[in-house]
C-alpha cells in the first residue's frame, strides 16, 4: 500500500518542478525520497491515529473484525489505486482508505459501529480543504505579485522577499513536527517550546534561502520577455515549496498505509482492540520506507511522462499554489484529518486562476476529478466488504 | 500529475501573437505595394498580392486554432468575449490588406504622380500604427505574468494611448490624400472612385490596428 501511495502521489509534489526544469528526474526523486520519509517519520503520527481507531467505535469492534477488517481495507484500497494508476484516474489514497474503513465497519459490523462524527469531519474536509488551499494560494498568488512582478525592479525584490518564504516553510515544518508530534522519540514538547524551536529553524532556514538566492544565476536578460529572469529566481522558491508539498505529503499520507497495519499489529500482539499504544516509530518509519520505495521504483515512470510535457504553470504560479497546497495538508496532518494531496493541488490551482494568473483552466477537468473522488468512496467500500468476507473465510 | 497538464490548458496567448505577426506582416506589403504602383510594374503588384494571400491564409489557419482552443468549459484569466474580439480585429488587418491587393492587381492600377508622395505617407504611417498594436498585442504574455494590474498596465495603457493619436495622424494623411485625389477628378475620371477606395482601405487598417489596442483595455479592466 504504501509502495502504491509513493508511486501514485509522488508527482503530485514534484511534478512540476521536473515540468519546468528546476530538478532533474533523479534529483527529484532524491529530494521526495528525503522529504517524504521525513514528514512521515516526523509528523505522520496524528493522522495514522485516526485511521487506526478515530473513524470506528472501538467498544464494539471484535479483535476478529479489525484484523480482517484492516486487511480488507488495505487490499481494497491497494486495490483500487494500482486499477486506477493502470488506467490514468486520479484517485485519491485518501479517499480509499476512508471509504474502505466505512465500508466494512457499516456492513461487517453495523453502522452504529462506525463513527459517524469523526467521518463527516473528514467528508467536510474535502470540501474545506480545496477551499482553503484555494484562498490560500489566490493570497498568496497576489502577495508575489503585490510585493515582485509588480515592481520597478522585480529582481531585487524576489531576492529581498524570497527568504521570508524560506522562513515560513521552515517554521511550519518545524512547528507541525515539533509540537506533540515528536512524542515516539520522547521529544514532547509544548506549545511555547515548539514555538521557540520553530523560529531558529525559520531564522536558519532564511539565512539558508537567502544564501541560495543570492547565488542563484539568472542568466542574461531576453529581450522581449521581461520577467524570464524573475521566474528562474522563482524556481528556487518553487524547489522549496515542492519539498514543503512532499513533506506534507508523507505526513499526511502515510496513516493511508500504517493505520490499518497498526491496528492489525495491536492485536496480534494481544494489546486489543482500544489499546493505547501509540503508533510506534518503526511503524511509521516502514510507511516511509514503503513509500519512498514506491518512489524509487516506479515513481520514476511518472516522472519522466511529467518532465517531457513542457507545462504552462511557470514557476512563480506552481510557487502560490504548492506553498498553499503545503500549508492546508501540514494544517490537516497536525488536527489528525486525512486529506487528499490531488484536492488541495487543483484547489490552489483553481484559486491561483481566480488571482488571473493563469490563462486557461479546464473546469471539465475539474469535474472529473471531483466526480473521481465522489465514486471512490462507494467502490472502495464495496471492495473492503468483499475482502472482508473473503479474508473471514480464508483465514478462519 | 497527468490530471496536472490537463487541469492547466494551454495558454492562448502565444497564438494571438502568432495570429498578429501575421496579420501585421500582410499590412507591412501595403508600402510596396503602393511603390510598384507608382512605377505601374503589374508583375510586381501580382507578386506582392501573392505574398499577402499567402500570410493572411496563415493568419486565417491560427484563427481557426483559436477558435477551437476556447471551448466553454475554460476557465479563462481573459475573458473569452474579449478575447475573440481582439481576434477579429487582429484578422480584419489581414483581410483589409488583401482587399487593397486585390483591387490593384485586378484593375492593373497605375498610381499618378501626384498622389504618390500623400499615398506613401499615408501608408507608412498606417504601418507603424500596426506595429505598435503588435508590440501591444506582444505584452500580453506580461500582462499575464503581473495578472492583469498595477506597473504592467499602466505600460500597455500608455502605448494603447499613443497608438490612439498614430490613428489620428493617419486620419489626417487620409484626408490630404483624398483633397489631391478630388483635385484631380476630371483628368481621372471614374478612376477616381477607385483610388478612393484603396485610399479609405488603407486608412481603415490603422482603424483596425486601433480597435485591437481599444479591446485590450477592455480586457485588462475585466
Amino acid at each position: 500500500m504504501a509502495w502504491a501511495i509513493g508511486a501514485n502521489d509522488v508527482a503530485n509534489a514534484m511534478g512540476t518542478s521536473v515540468g519546468s526544469g528546476a530538478l532533474t528526474i533523479r534529483g527529484a526523486i532524491i529530494v521526495a525520497a528525503v522529504l517524504e520519509f521525513g514528514g512521515a517519520f516526523l509528523a505522520g503520527g496524528h493522522v495514522t491515529n485516526t485511521v487506526r481507531k478515530g473513524m470506528l467505535d472501538m467498544n464494539l469492534v471484535t479483535e476478529e473484525a479489525i484484523l480482517y477488517g484492516m486487511l480488507a481495507a488495505l487490499a481494497s484500497a491497494a486495490t483500487l489505486l494500482l486499477a486506477a494508476t493502470r488506467f490514468g484516474l486520479p484517485v485519491s489514497t485518501t479517499h480509499s482508505i476512508v471509504g474502505a474503513i466505512v465500508g466494512f465497519g457499516a456492513i461487517a459490523i453495523g453502522p452504529d459501529a462506525v463513527n459517524w462524527a469523526k467521518v463527516g469531519q473528514i467528508v467536510l474536509s474535502w470540501l474545506t480543504s480545496p477551499l482553503l488551499s484555494g484562498v490560500l494560494a489566490f493570497a498568496i498568488f497576489n502577495l508575489t505579485r503585490r510585493a515582485v512582478l509588480d515592481r520597478p525592479d522585480p529582481m531585487t525584490e524576489v531576492r529581498r522577499v524570497g527568504p521570508f518564504f524560506f522562513f515560513y516553510v521552515f517554521f511550519i515544518m518545524g512547528l507541525v513536527t515539533l509540537f506533540k508530534g515528536l512524542k515516539n522519540l520522547k521529544l514532547d514538547l509544548d506549545l511555547p517550546e515548539a514555538l521557540g524551536g520553530s523560529v531558529v529553524l525559520g531564522l536558519v532556514g532564511m539565512a539558508f534561502g537567502y544564501f541560495v538566492l543570492r547565488r542563484v544565476d539568472a542568466g542574461e536578460e531576453v529581450e522581449g520577455n521581461r520577467f524570464g529572469q524573475v521566474e528562474r529566481v522563482f524556481v528556487v522558491l518553487q524547489i522549496l515549496t515542492a519539498c514543503a508539498v512532499a513533506f506534507a505529503h508523507g505526513s499526511n499520507d502515510v496513516a493511508n498505509s500504517i493505520g490499518p497495519l497498526a491496528a492489525v499489529v495491536s492485536v496480534v500482539e494481544g494489546g486489543g482492540v482500544a489499546a493505547k499504544a501509540p503508533v510506534e516509530p518503526w511503524m511509521l518509519a516502514v510507511g516511509g520506507l514503503g513509500i519512498v520505495l514506491g518512489l524509487g521504483t516506479w515513481g520514476y515512470r511518472v516522472m519522466e511522462t511529467v518532465g517531457k510535457k513542457i507545462t504552462e504553470l511557470t514557476p512563480s504560479r506552481g510557487f502560490s499554489a504548492e506553498l498553499a497546497a503545503a500549508t492546508t495538508i501540514v494544517l490537516a496532518s497536525r488536527m489528525g484529518i486525512p486529506i487528499s494531496t490531488t484536492h488541495t493541488l487543483v484547489g490552489a490551482v483553481l484559486g491561483v486562476g481566480m488571482a488571473r494568473g493563469i490563462a486557461a483552466i479546464d473546469l471539465r477537468v475539474v469535474g472529473s476529478i471531483v466526480a473521481s473522488w465522489v465514486a471512490t468512496l462507494p467502490i472502495a467500500a464495496a471492495l473492503a466488504i468483499f475482502f472482508f468476507y473473503f479474508f473471514k473465510g480464508l483465514l478462519s | 500529475m497527468a490530471w496536472i497538464d490537463k487541469l492547466v490548458g494551454r495558454s492562448p496567448i502565444e497564438p494571438m501573437q502568432e495570429h498578429m505577426k501575421a496579420a501585421v506582416a500582410c499590412a507591412e506589403q501595403i508600402p510596396e505595394l503602393v511603390a510598384a504602383m507608382s512605377i505601374g510594374d503589374l508583375e510586381a503588384i501580382a507578386r506582392v498580392r501573392a505574398k499577402i494571400d499567402e500570410r493572411e491564409h496563415e493568419a486565417d489557419g491560427i484563427k481557426n486554432e483559436i477558435r477551437n482552443h476556447l471551448p466553454r468549459r475554460f476557465m479563462l484569466a481573459i475573458e473569452r468575449r474579449d478575447l475573440l474580439e481582439v481576434l477579429e480585429s487582429q484578422d480584419s488587418i489581414a483581410d483589409v490588406a488583401q482587399d487593397i491587393a486585390e483591387l490593384a492587381d485586378q484593375r492593373g492600377m497605375v498610381l499618378p504622380e501626384n498622389l504618390r508622395e500623400p499615398v506613401e505617407a499615408l501608408a507608412s504611417r498606417v504601418v507603424a500604427a500596426c506595429k505598435l498594436a503588435e508590440s501591444i498585442i506582444n505584452e500580453l504574455d506580461e500582462l499575464l505574468e503581473t495578472g492583469f494590474a498595477g506597473r504592467e498596465s499602466s505600460r500597455v495603457e500608455g502605448m494603447i494611448a499613443d497608438l490612439g493619436r498614430l490613428e489620428t495622424e493617419t486620419d489626417e494623411l487620409q484626408d490630404r490624400c483624398c483633397r489631391v485625389l478630388f483635385g484631380m477628378e476630371d483628368e481621372l475620371g471614374v478612376a477616381t472612385v477607385y483610388w478612393h477606395r484603396l485610399v479609405l482601405w488603407i486608412a481603415t487598417i490603422a482603424d483596425h490596428a486601433e480597435r485591437v489596442g481599444n479591446r485590450l483595455r477592455l480586457l485588462i479592466a475585466h
